[in-house]
């Protein structure tokens, strides 16, 4: 129990010291931090529910766009700010600023979860290959509808304030806002998926028509699992839009093959199913995609739908599926019927 | 908003326009319905959902544009990219699909992304990422006053697909290769217990999927256009095509595909050009919705 | 006494093969009822009928004099009119404890109870039933791992957690070892008795069935053939030509 308690608290000082101690990579962290809450968003369903989703990244865009529209709604008329891509003088007090970024967030959030339902009530009683087809064609018309839509800029995008006050503290801060909902999201999810909640989405993944045959509100316990894992996608989304200032809907907010599938990559890098998988897979992706991606000159796309196939046909169970095969005692996994010694009657 | 209703309007007020529409969307239908008929094949003989369908389409277009760009006949793309395509779906199958056959069907999809993510940005890399098309130097047909326009070069494309899907009816019923492919497609199990190697057959189909696929593009690339990243739009309408159909049901994908061309034809008359994906999508999203509510009631969910 | 269940005239052909043709039975509260047939008689077809796994050509079917022909599965469940099945599924991944959890009554939670942790009452209750059906010593275990006659237990178990009223159990002693027969015997008879669950049995064991059940009913060639009590049916010539194979 001591160990762990080191363990955590080491973890927690890091995550707080980290973006002084690497000034250099305060960015670089954030985006950490990001991949972290989109793997273990992406492991709700597609680990912990067997509900695999190819459109998750819908949600990121859709939060990206909500929080950038609040912000310029509460001050100016959208359609006339988008109108004058950068023409027009459009000035926004730092309470203005802060005040669109609180609410942006919590807006974003609470849409993307609308959506879910909605499109979930629709693509839920689609069963596997189905499903992940369904939400990859969602997320790729989403994109292309947001680009023909002038209102929110069409295929320019949104250009939002800049941060008020030294660029270097807003980066800190964003660094912070994602961290933030990472260790939210992350001790949400480790009491999630201790209750009973837990145990019926796991149930789902591994026989929905039994669990259905006895009584299971399936379809409820669905929609319930994808509203909280885009709420959680969504206040992301929001937080990036006002990190990356200008964002167009192809490129960086719907960007379907770029971190719509790294958080698919990362979940199954780390060992989807399990909580600690998405968050070991999002670190070693980044750093592994850090390091090589500039050198690949071009071909690291093609590198990337390479680790892709590679790490399904050839790495099922991820990092931490493999290490529960090595070290099963550090898991505390049931014991197979034959490795027990069992006095007991048949 | 009042675009797209003045497009509307158009379709009523000149009757003959729905007739061109409808023409035009049949024969770029047939070519749809050309790969939707090859990923029935591999879902229903080895379950393999394949994602990248449309990545294999587009890359044997590209194998007919580049030898159209040097110099040999364009037709005669055809043929070639029917025979590469095998080789290079034969590759796949022996290299990563063999592998995850056995799995659960999220891995087979996953992996199949991950090669149509290789497979388009590889064709980018080598060919750069602008439309690209073949001019076959045909000459167009005029009907009714010249409103319905047909380029000999579409009706050749239709006759080539109709020519290339019989070959294959004709190959699936009569040959023996063929014999085993549905044999395996019924019950792998007793397949193997009958001596059929069952490894082969489905390399063989993925290879003759590929095959069909590539021909297909090198039609496409005839009577249409073609970009290194269009491949996902045709796995979607190939998907749009078979979950309408069913598996195993030919005249069903023929008739699906061609609706399918005809619709999207009608979408982008009235939405504009740019919402290409989006209506696919949007005629997956209604045809999968059909299918659920169909299924809900027989008491069943869409598998 | 009144009737739990209801079949009322029910059809259902599959393609070109019947596989029910106009069956009328009911099954009385609280009662265990059998229903016996050979191969291939339509046992199964008319449970899965019941329970909602696949739609009826005609007739109808009561719950509680509620029509549930048309409802698919999981309204049937929530009811409390359960099944388990020939080929057995419980979640292998997880313990016996944790099958037994997941099975608690979702229909008498609401939703807020989902985000509850089970207290040391579930959990007393699922080690009770796993004592019930003898798993107790293998609670702990994979469940996948377990035997089949074992899977077959716990699935019984996992169904008695659910606190359904009706029960349909299709072949329960299939596949289980002869010497535990007996003893699954006197489980489904104290499941009835104390538990008030009305059972409906497939069963291809006469013994265990002339011995179990209040009344029987007996399917041939996808009609019902005869009923009765177990000594009715027993000394019935058409039932023991059906067996026999004689028409």
């Amino acid at each position: 129990m001591a160990k762990r308690a080191v363990f955590y608290l080491a973890l927690i000082v890091f995550m707080l010291a980290a973006p002084f101690v690497f000034p250099v990579f305060k960015t670089q962290l954030a985006t950490v931090w990001l991949m972290i809450i989109v793997a273990l968003t992406w492991d709700m369903t597609g680990g912990q529910m067997g509900y695999n989703s190819l459109g998750n990244i819908t949600f990121y865009g859709t939060g990206m766009y909500v929080a950038a529209v609040v912000t310029i709604a509460l001050v100016y008329d959208v359609g006339e700010y988008t109108g004058s891509s950068g023409g027009g003088i459009y000035e926004f007090t730092d309470g203005q600023y802060f005040a669109g970024m609180f609410l942006g967030m919590l807006v974003a959030g609470l849409f993307c979860s609308l959506i879910a339902i909605v499109i979930g009530y629709i693509t839920f009683g689609l069963r596997g290959p189905y499903f992940a087809i369904g939400t990859l064609g969602v997320a790729i018309a989403a994109g292309e509808l947001v680009s023909n839509w002038e209102w929110v800029g069409g295929g320019q995008g949104i250009a939002l304030p800049v941060y008020p006050g030294d660029l270097e503290d807003g980066k800190v801060l964003f660094y912070f806002l994602f961290a933030g909902t990472g260790v939210v999201l992350f001790l949400f999810l480790k009491w999630l998926y201790t209750t009973r909640f837990g145990a019926a989405i796991n149930a789902i993944r591994d026989d929905e028509e039994k669990a259905e045959a006895m009584g299971i509100h399936t379809l409820q316990y669905k929609l319930a699992t994808w509203a909280m894992a885009a709420f959680f996608v969504g206040i992301a989304g929001a937080i990036s839009a006002f990190q990356l200032i200008h964002f167009e809907p192809l490129e960086s907010a719907y960007q379907t093959i770029n971190l719509g599938i790294f958080m698919v990559v990362c979940a199954l890098l780390g060992g989807k199913g399990t909580l600690w998988g998405p968050v070991v897979g999002a670190i070693l992706f980044h750093v592994f995609k850090e390091v090589t991606w500039n050198y690949l000159l071009g071909w690291q796309w093609v590198a990337l739908g390479a680790l892709i196939v590679a790490t399904v046909v050839y790495f099922e169970g991820g990092v931490v599926g493999w290490l529960m095969e090595r070290k099963p005692h550090w898991f505390n996994l049931p014991a197979k019927a034959d490795e027990a010694t069992g006095e007991d009657q048949p | 908003m009042e675009q797209f209703a003045s497009n509307f309007g158009l379709l009523l007020q000149f009757p003959v326009v729905n007739l061109k529409i409808v023409i035009d969307g049949v024969m770029i239908g047939a070519l749809f319905a050309l790969s939707a008929y090859g990923l029935a094949l591999v879902w229903g003989v080895m379950n393999v959902k394949n994602l990248a369908q449309g990545d294999f389409v587009i890359a044997g277009g590209y194998v007919c544009w580049w030898l159209s760009q040097k110099g040999l006949p364009a037709l005669l793309g055809v043929p070639i990219a029917f025979l590469v395509m095998a080789g290079i779906g034969w590759v796949v199958y022996k290299v990563v699909i063999c592998r995850v056959i056995d799995r659960d069907l999220f891995t087979t999809l996953l992996a199949t992304f991950g090669l149509a993510i290789i497979m388009a940005q590889m064709l980018n890399l080598m060919f750069g990422s602008d439309t690209q098309s073949v001019d076959l130097g045909y000459e167009t047909l005029y009907f009714m006053d010249g409103f319905i326009d047909v380029p000999i070069a579409k009706l050749l494309g239709v006759l080539m697909a109709a020519a290339l899907a019989i070959g294959v009816v004709l190959f699936m019923k009569y040959s023996r290769m063929g014999q085993a492919i549905r044999a395996t497609a019924q019950d792998v199990r007793a397949a193997r217990v009958l001596g059929i190697n069952t490894d082969k057959v489905y390399a063989f189909t993925f290879s003759l999927n590929a095959a069909i696929c590539g021909a297909a593009g090198a039609i496409i690339v005839m009577v249409w256009v073609i970009q290194p990243f269009y491949g996902i739009t045709h796995s979607v309408r190939a998907f749009v095509i078979v979950t309408a159909a069913g598996l195993g049901n030919l005249p069903g994908v023929i008739a699906a595909g061609l609706g399918i061309g005809a619709l999207e034809q009608y979408g982008a008359h009235i939405f504009g050009i740019g919402y290409q994906q989006a209506i696919a999508v949007l005629l997956l999203l209604l045809v999968l919705v059909f299918r659920l509510l169909q299924q809900r009631r027989v008491r069943q969910s869409l598998q | 006494m009144s009737a739990i269940i209801e079949v009322d005239n029910v059809s259902k052909s599959f393609g070109g093969v019947v596989a029910n043709t106009g069956i009328s039975l009911s099954v009385e509260r609280g009662t265990i009822t059998g229903l016996i047939g050979p191969n291939g008689s339509g046992k199964t077809t008319l449970f899965n009928s019941i329970v909602g796994y696949h739609p009826i050509d005609s007739g109808s079917i009561f719950f509680e004099g509620r029509e549930i022909s048309t409802l698919p599965v999981q309204k049937i469940a929530r009811l409390g009119l359960l099944r388990t099945f020939q080929q057995t599924r419980i979640y292998g991944q997880m313990t016996g404890v944790d099958n037994m959890l997941i099975s608690l009554p979702h229909r008498k939670m609401g939703f807020a109870d989902a985000f509850g942790r089970n207290g040391p009452e579930e959990y007393e209750r699922a080690e009770a039933l796993l004592e019930f059906v003898g798993l107790y010593q293998k609670r702990f275990l994979r469940a996948g791992s377990l035997s089949f006659g074992q899977q077959k237990l716990l699935e019984f178990a996992m169904a008695l957690m659910n606190e359904p009223t009706s029960l349909l159990l299709d072949e329960p002693t299939a596949g289980i070892n002869p010497t535990l027969i007996n003893g699954l015997i006197d489980r489904l008879q104290r499941a009835n008795a104390e538990f008030g669950i009305t059972l409906f049995v497939i069963e291809h064991n006469m013994r265990v069935i002339m011995n179990m059940a209040d009344h029987i009913y007996c399917l041939a060639h996808g009609q019902l053939l005869a009923q009765g009590s177990p000594a009715d049916i027993q000394s019935d010539q058409r039932v023991i030509d059906a067996y026999l194979g004689a028409h």
